[in-house]
């Protein structure tokens, strides 16, 4: 080995020549193309249809609602980032996703201070105190649509009918139809004619709500899309309506004077809305398949426990906040059976 | 359709820039650079001594222990420096240099056979590890001890491994399309050697013309084609063998553990010629491709060959390098140096100019699930990147670290560029390290 010694000397000069400087990483060498901001951008297009939908239905109203609470959840996480000192990630879209969201949540014409208590609430208590993107452990812009739903109960609840851009028709004020759903079951009178829904109404969305909500058929569009993406996984969703329709079908076939049948769940309030964009979030729901699946149950079950039996009428944004309590639980007890693992007794 | 269930991915593969290629030769190296260790195991030990003249096949590195191989010299020439140089793994290694005498001259022990499928398969072992032959998949674990498994474990068929998912490499499919007799002969001496009635070769469907071939040289024999979906990482052995198969080799176990027995369809032509013709492994077909390389191709070129002579054959550099792959891109090895020889395991040369090279920052994990869904082995790898970051390797232990292939099918979803396999192989080290401590 002697030899090898000095023909390593006599190497070393050469291996060093001069050769172009390389870059050394680990493999993978080859990403995505899906970074943050193509996903949580894909997300706000994908809200796009029902963004429109809402204007359509509420006018201008509904557009300075969504401009302004937009605004807001970016104003809100550049401020926060600049007096914090670290690199701003307003444009990477996740800001303007919470901002929409919470705009297509509120009534169409609340209050522009409404939108701008909304988005600061839920950037900076909700996701920045937290430690911004990722570590927060709750849907922000449903964290804000709760605490709205608590501190200011009248503007959260005042619903204008839909007056279509165009029509000339000035708004009036009037319930959804979930709200007179729980003033008919909370005065014991039955359900009677708060049961009643035009089903082609609802599915456009030509009826009483938030902006956003009101539309099914808008916002099964974006849906698919983001489906399509494969942005978000069918796990959720599913689960999610598919519990809120069996269970209330089944109530509803005990006594059908007493609760609503399962189209009238599925197309009022923000089942929809919730189910496809807010328990999908991906930071707030679990990371498995089997997870999500479980997640999207248990945001159905409660869904339907505070629509039939609770003290607000519409409990989507409640149950989805509860679950997401719950999602770190999930992700530590229900994992993948990994590849080639020994099921108990197999062996 | 034969595939894996769900996981894996579909990266952009950039295979047609070089698919249609025939396979050429260079020009020959003046000067080889021969490894001692070019597959798993103990590195062999030289057999000459600077200024010894050697003819091309001769063996001049011997394995020690079983699981070795012995290297060959793939030129006549004399023996110019034994010491220690670049080596792809990114260290060096010991090796042997020879310069070529350009006269190719061969030694004169060549042993043809063309009654091979009577002999004992024994002997036909023997060959096998005489000719150096190791899994030239990239793996390189020495083919004669993968044919050897314990009594116990009943071997019941033979897989040739003809998925080539990794992006970019094109030289199976070459070699299928061009060499498919040689692919399925050598797949015959496999099966004899083990002793079993059936034998698969999964080729991914996007090489139709490899499948056709291979069924052409097929017909006739018990060794039946299957069309896998093209998805990556289809062809990592454990994927293949669910995907033939429906079965799962165990966790921490081998493909023998379920009776089979996967090869490289590269490894089943190299062991056809060696019990054919007496040729040892001192060559193999390699595929030079990426915008930073002006000629893209399949090439045969000497196992020894530095990297500057192949890119120098290829018509130099298109512009500055940013990385140059041996492997592909999804789990190729970044190179150092430019005098990095082929080795037995290089399937490709894949060059990235500058220009190419991205290199951003990693973001807090979004927990977007994305890499849970992706990973083959289900495993949870946001875990692993969340204690690789914290620095808690021990935490990873629960999660099955070990059995992660290092694939990075996570690390190519994660939106938010986290460098997921690194992160893993900080968590294994730390862990062998810990190991190693208590031993
Ligand atoms: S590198 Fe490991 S953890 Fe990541 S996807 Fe592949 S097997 Fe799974
Ligand atoms: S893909 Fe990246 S961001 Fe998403 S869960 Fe995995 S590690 Fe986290």
């Amino acid at each position: 080995m002697a030899e090898a010694a000095v023909e390593q000397e006599d190497k070393k000069g050469k291996s060093e020549e001069p050769v172009p400087k390389l870059i050394l990483t680990s493999s993978p060498h080859q990403l995505s193309p899906d970074s943050i901001e193509r996903i949580m951008w894909t997300v706000v297009l994908s809200l796009a249809p029902a963004s429109l939908a809402g204007l359509y239905f509420f006018g201008l109203s509904a557009l300075y609602v969504l401009i302004v609470s937009v605004c807001s959840t970016m104003a809100a996480e550049a401020i926060y980032q600049k007096l914090s000192g670290v690199k701003s990630t307003v444009t990477d879209g996740s800001a303007a996703v919470t901002g929409l969201l919470i705009g297509l949540t509120l009534p169409p014409g609340s209050p522009w201070w409404v939108s701008v208590i909304g988005g600061f609430f839920a950037i900076i208590i909700c996701k920045q105190l937290y430690g911004g993107l990722g570590f927060n452990p709750f849907n922000p812009a449903l964290m804000s649509r709760v605490f709205l739903l608590i501190a200011f109960p009248l503007q959260m609840t005042t619903w204008p009918m839909p007056s279509p851009l165009f029509s000339g028709i000035d708004a009036s004020t009037g319930a959804t139809p979930l709200g007179k759903l729980q003033v008919a079951r909370l005065t014991g009178k039955g359900i009677g004619k708060a049961a009643e829904l035009n089903i082609w109404d609802a599915f456009i969305g030509n009826l009483g709500g938030s902006i956003g909500e009101v539309s099914a058929i808008a916002l099964l569009i974006g849906a698919a899309y983001l489906i399509y993406k494969q942005y978000i996984t069918w796990h959720i969703p599913v689960s999610m309506i598919g519990t809120v329709m069996i269970f209330s079908g089944i109530f509803w076939m005990i006594d059908p004077s007493k609760y609503v049948n399962p189209v009238f769940h599925l197309f009022t309030g923000s089942l929809i809305i919730g189910a496809f964009f807010m328990a999908t979030d991906m930071v707030t729901c679990p990371v498995t398949l089997k997870g999500q699946l479980l997640f999207g149950f248990g945001c159905g079950l409660i869904t339907v426990i505070i629509r039939m039996w609770g003290g607000y009428p519409e409990g989507v944004s409640f149950a989805i906040v509860l679950m997401n309590i719950v999602s770190p639980l999930i992700d530590r007890y229900l994992r993948p059976v990994r590849y080639g693992a020994i099921k108990a007794g197999s062996r | 359709m034969w595939t894996i269930a769900g996981e894996g991915i579909h990266p952009i593969d950039r295979k047609s820039e070089t698919s249609s290629i025939p396979i050429s030769e260079i020009k020959p190296p003046s000067k080889v650079v021969i490894p001692l260790s070019q597959h798993i195991g103990a590195p062999c030990e030289s057999l000459v001594k600077i200024g010894d003249l050697v003819k091309k096949y001769q063996k001049v590195g011997e394995a020690k222990g079983f699981v070795s191989s012995p290297v060959h010299s793939p030129v006549s020439g004399k023996v110019v420096a034994i010491g220690r140089f670049p080596h792809p793994s990114g260290n060096q290694s010991n090796s042997i240099v020879i310069e070529s005498d350009g006269k190719d001259e061969l030694i004169d022990s060549l042993k043809e056979n063309s009654n091979y499928l009577n002999a004992d398969p024994k002997d036909l072992k023997g060959i096998i590890l005489g000719a150096g032959i190791v899994g030239m998949g990239g793996a390189t674990f020495p083919t004669h001890v993968k044919l050897s498994p314990p009594q116990e474990k009943k071997i019941t068929a033979v897989i040739l491994n003809g998925a080539e998912c990794e992006p970019f490499l094109t030289s199976d499919d070459r070699l299928m399309v061009e060499k498919s007799m040689e692919v399925i002969e050598g797949m015959k001496i496999l099966m004899h050697i083990m002793g079993v009635r059936d034998g698969y070769i999964g080729i991914e469907n996007d090489k139709p013309g490899a499948i056709k071939a291979i069924n052409q040289s097929a017909t006739g024999t018990n060794i039946k084609v299957i069309s896998l979906e093209k998805k990556y990482p289809q062809g990592a052995e454990k994927q293949l063998i669910k995907s033939v198969t429906g079965k799962e080799v165990p966790s921490g176990g081998l493909p023998m553990d379920v009776g089979i027995v996967v090869q490289n369809v590269g490894t089943a032509a190299a062991v056809y010629n060696a019990v054919r013709y007496g040729v040892p492994l001192v060559e193999r077909i390699v595929t030079v491709t990426g915008n930073g390389i002006n000629r893209r191709g399949n090439f045969r070129i000497p196992v020894g060959t530095l990297l500057e002579h192949v890119i120098a054959e290829c018509g130099g550099l298109a512009g500055e390098p940013g990385k140059i792959l041996f492997g592909g891109p999804m789990m190729g090895i970044a190179q150092y140096s430019m005098l990095v020889p082929i080795l037995k395991g290089t399937s490709g040369i894949l060059i990235i100019p500058k220009g190419d090279v991205v290199l951003e920052d990693f973001r807090a994990c979004i927990r977007c699930g994305r890499c849970v869904q992706a990973c083959p082995i289900r495993l949870l790898p946001n875990m692993y990147s969340i204690l690789g970051e914290a620095g808690k390797p021990k935490d990873a232990e629960e999660y099955h670290v070990l059995d992660c292939i290092e694939c990075g099918c996570c690390t190519y979803v994660c939106p938010s560029r986290r460098p997921i396999v690194q992160q893993i192989r900080y968590i294994k080290a730390e862990m062998r390290k810990a190991k190693s401590k208590v031993a």
